[in-house]
């Protein structure tokens, strides 16, 4: 006996994805992670550990970090949604990709989309974080490359360096 | 080879912390790894695994998932499309699907190709397949009981294409591989000597955890061409092994390596490439199969190890004799193992002067997930045992750590074991840099609980066989193919430096393809700390031959002989007249001009006379810590790490310092955070992250002291030689505390 497939009722999703806005109708169990990479094709946010515990997924929801792997997509409604392929600006590279760039922050890469967009939250909340706090603030996101150590360094870079550029004013 | 152009003495690149070529896509999320691509038509895959760790298969019904809409294709082991259904580099010993019984649980039984991953995940909840349960073996002893039930037919079993280990000949039962050798009157020592230490050890199976799982896209083109997109660090040997099994020649598969999200040997080998390129033969589509964390865990982990040792000495502190013997738990599929066994057992006496040394490792199969390399694959496993008796011979003698190594570590030019390279390291030298980096020569600092020291030798370098292409365009710029697998290591960053030193071109010039089995030149395999000194030697040698046809062109172009000559800034000069390499090239070749090409070259009997001995190189594993234990919880906390990376020549000290700072906290989680716990079924317990802890922030060291030891003695390019695995076993002394060892 053949099945059939019973249709799924799709409810439409407005959000806003990297500062553009986005209406799009979406099977109601659709995770967020699935709708970035498979329909958007915004695959810097990786799929690891799929329960929140990697933060190699983490974009940024009104500016929290969250783990796309762990949220449905419909939790974005009304809300923006930032991704690491919406942090560099027409001038280049943020601050805090910089400064990973120039600290060795970056091996393998896998977790570094991660990692880059929760300090980015983490420095909103608190521009001049000491590295405990740095530490603690990253606690959610995995790396097995680097043992962390370039990680907390590039962060306090960025930090220094944001600070430095909030003084100087945009160029 | 001659280099008629001297470059200067002094290096502009080479030495220097060059930022990563891959930085830049890597923070901006461009960086393509293997589950980033989608590829027209793809279909995705879906396995149905055992819940038994042994049992008959009886039948299998997969009517229902084959009717539902948007099911491509279901392959069970009765219509797997190769020539040959067995797998395996070091023994054919394992089915590309289960076919008549399941060995482990998580063994794939049934795989479904679908429109959409949603949809085979429904798929595999309608296949109905009955078992018939068997006595299991899932522990070591188990496996060894007389009476224990028998994975394989072993006598039968075949020998993989690259096993690399003689003559493999089984006994009926559960060991896959037995490596034995004596040197010396062992049992007359350990008989007489003043001082004998014995210890049982255990250690635990642990899971590589590259944070990205493994990801596999296959494509047919026809019967007779494939393609795979796989994170695999061996490609080479991957399409070897899959071209043997679907009876094709080597040059019909193709193997493309985007960047790996992590590697630690997880990578190293065959993994999921054989049943992805089965599905996709089933589906008439490109497939991907991209596992999980919990499907990666019973892909492929370390091996969990019981050994028992025992070390003689003199009153005076002289090792005399080791005996050892170590059981490796290879799970229910060879994979790695054999070789773990063997570099395990080679590696159990240490870097030690020896009058005897007896040694027995057996590979043995239970019934759990396969085991295979891990970082330092074999030296992880015995190096603190020999290392804490050692240390306990010192106590009982009246010596301290440091002067037991001082006393009795091997020198340089030393054998390290017959027919084998001597001893190219400085380890006295090394220990006592980590005596400084812990203080040794001040009391403990108060609070801290205990530190300690540890070293050993790792035969690094795997088998010696790279090769590399350099193509100088007619614009001066330059395309580097070599196959290296960038794992994060660095590898394309120090092949660029190298390039850029021996052309004289700036690195932003410089584009690196790899991992492309048609398209980048053959490289043996990315693992064993051989990148840098093998692939980038030959990377090298295909650029001073470039650099050679620039000067024989020049020397025709100015008429002047090659000595008149100098490479610099892009250019070929001589006094203050300069050519540009884009000039030479359209002087040569005419019109818009051509490209030159440079070949590199390694293999065993060629070389600077170092690759013809194995090892490569030995790779020296040592380091020291400060730890703190809690004196209520047990707690214990690594307060320092003092790590030593004797490299030969750091071509860049900020990219050897990384992996010594990754592979010694990769090897802090080993001590003492993760063991995978198989219950008495065979299942996994701790199967997510959640339950197995891999080190986190919180876990890290309050300090890292790093040493970069340089004395050139390397075989690879300007002295290098190899790192990246070493700073993973170094755990001794301090922070590994075993069960059953005397308290430090």
């Amino acid at each position: 006996m053949p099945l059939e497939t019973v249709a799924l009722p799709t409810i439409l999703l407005n959000t806003t994805v990297n500062g553009q806005p986005l209406s799009l109708q979406i099977e109601p169990r659709t995770i967020l992670l699935d709708l970035l990479r498979d329909r958007l094709q915004l695959t810097g946010a990786k799929r690891s550990c799929d329960s929140q515990v990697c933060g190699a997924c983490t974009v940024l929801l009104d500016g929290s970090p969250v783990s796309a792997c762990c949220t449905l997509a419909y939790e974005a409604d009304g809300r923006s949604i930032e991704t690491i392929e919406g942090l560099a600006g027409p001038d280049g590279l943020h601050p805090i990709q910089q400064a990973f760039v120039d600290n060795a922050g970056i091996q393998c890469g896998f977790c570094t989309p991660g990692f880059v967009l929760t300090a980015k939250s983490l420095l909103a909340e608190n521009s001049r974080p000491s590295r405990a706090e740095i530490a603690a603030y990253l606690g959610g996101n995995l790396c097995r490359c680097t043992g962390y150590w370039n990680i907390l360094t590039a962060v306090e870079d960025a930090a220094g360096r944001m600070a430095h550029e909030h003084v100087q004013g945009p160029e | 080879m001659t280099s008629t152009v001297a470059l200067p003495a002094q290096h502009s690149i080479i030495g220097h912390d060059a930022p990563r070529i891959d930085a830049i896509p890597k923070v901006t999320g461009a960086a393509e790894f293997a589950g980033d691509l989608r590829l027209h038509g793809m279909t995705f895959g879906r396995l149905l695994r055992s819940p038994y760790a042994h049992a008959r298969i009886v039948s299998i019904d997969a009517s229902r998932a084959e009717a539902l809409p948007g099911v491509i294709a279901v392959m069970t082991g009765q219509n797997l499309p190769s020539a040959d259904p067995y797998y395996g580099h070091a023994l054919k010993d394992r089915p590309i699907l289960a076919f008549d019984r399941v060995r482990f649980v998580g063994e794939p039984v049934v795989a479904v190709a679908a429109e959409e991953l949603s949809i085979a995940d429904e798929a595999i909840t309608l296949i109905d397949v009955k078992y018939e349960e068997l006595p299991a073996a899932v522990t070591i002893a188990q496996a060894l009981a007389p009476d224990g039930p028998h994975l394989h037919d072993t006598a039968r079993l075949r020998a993989g294409l690259f096993h690399g280990l003689g003559e493999i000949q089984l006994e009926p039962g559960n060991v896959c591989y037995h490596h034995a050798f004596a040197r010396g009157d062992a049992d007359a020592i350990f008989a007489n000597a003043d001082v004998v230490v014995e210890g049982e050890y255990t250690f635990p199976a642990v899971f590589q955890y590259a944070l990205e799982p493994h990801t596999t896209i296959a494509e047919w083109h026809g019967d007779d061409d494939l393609t795979l997109w796989s994170s695999c660090q061996h490609p080479f040997l991957v399409r070897a092994e899959v071209a043997d099994l679907f009876a094709l020649p080597v040059g019909a598969v193709r193997v493309v390596v985007p960047f790996l999200g992590g590697g630690f040997g997880a990578k190293s080998y065959t993994k999921m490439e054989p049943i992805t390129a089965a599905l996709a033969r089933v589906a008439g589509r490109p497939v991907r199969i991209a596992n999980s964390v919990d499907e990666s865990m019973v892909t492929t982990r370390r091996h969990g190890m019981t050994a028992w040792m025992r070390t003689a000495a003199s009153r005076d502190g002289t090792l005399l004799a080791r005996e050892v013997r170590a059981w490796f738990d290879t799970g229910a599929y060879a994979d790695n193992g054999p070789r773990v066994v063997a570099t395990g057992a080679d590696a159990a006496p240490g870097p030690y002067r020896w009058e005897a040394v007896k040694v027995d490792a057996w590979g043995v199969y239970t019934n759990t997930s396969p085991a295979g390399s891990y970082r330092a694959f074999g030296a992880t496993h015995l190096q603190w045992c020999g290392e804490l008796q050692v240390e306990e011979i010192g106590r009982r003698c009246g010596l301290d750590a440091l002067q037991m190594r001082e006393r009795n570590l091997l020198r340089r030019g030393e054998s390290v074991r017959p027919g084998g390279k001597p001893l190219d390291a400085d380890l006295v030298g090394d220990i006592q840099r980590v005596a400084r980096g812990l203080d040794w020569d001040t009391p403990k600092p108060e609070g801290i609980s205990g530190r300690g020291m540890s070293v050993g030798l790792l035969a690094a370098g795997a088998h010696p066989v790279s090769t590399a292409t350099v193509r100088l365009e007619a614009d001066g710029s330059v395309t580097l193919l070599v196959s290296s697998t960038e794992v994060g290591q660095g590898a394309r960053t120090v092949f660029s430096q190298i390039v850029a030193e021996e052309l004289a071109v700036p690195m932003d010039q410089i584009r690196v393809l790899g991992g492309d089995t048609r398209v980048t030149p053959y490289d043996r395999s990315t693992g064993a700390s051989r990148s840098t000194t093998l692939a980038g030697m030959a990377v090298m040698r295909a650029a001073v031959e470039i650099r050679q046809q620039l000067v024989a062109i020049a020397s025709r172009v100015f008429a002047l002989p090659e000595e008149a000559l100098e490479v610099r800034a892009g250019a070929i000069w001589h006094e203050g007249e300069s050519l540009p390499y884009s000039g030479l090239i359209k002087a040569h070749f005419g019109m818009v001009g051509g490209e030159l090409q440079g070949h590199g070259a390694v293999r065993p009997e060629s070389g600077s006379g170092s690759y013809a001995e194995g090892p490569v190189f030995w790779e020296v594993c040592i380091g020291g810590s400060e730890l703190v234990i809690d004196p209520d919880t047990g707690k214990v906390s690594i307060r320092k790490v003092v790590s030593v990376a004797d490299v030969g020549k750091a071509l860049n000290p900020r990219l050897v310092e990384a992996q010594e700072m990754g592979g010694a906290m990769q090897g802090i989680g080993n001590a003492l955070h993760e063991e995978m716990l198989f219950d008495e079924t065979g299942t996994l317990l701790n199967a997510t992250l959640f339950e197995y802890h891999v080190p986190a922030i919180a876990d890290m060291p309050a300090a890292f002291v790093s040493n970069i030891v340089e004395n050139e003695d390397g075989p690879g390019p300007y002295g290098a030689k190899g790192v990246g695995a070493g700073a993973h076993p170094r755990r001794g002394g301090g922070p590994a505390p075993p069960p059953r060892a005397p308290p430090g």
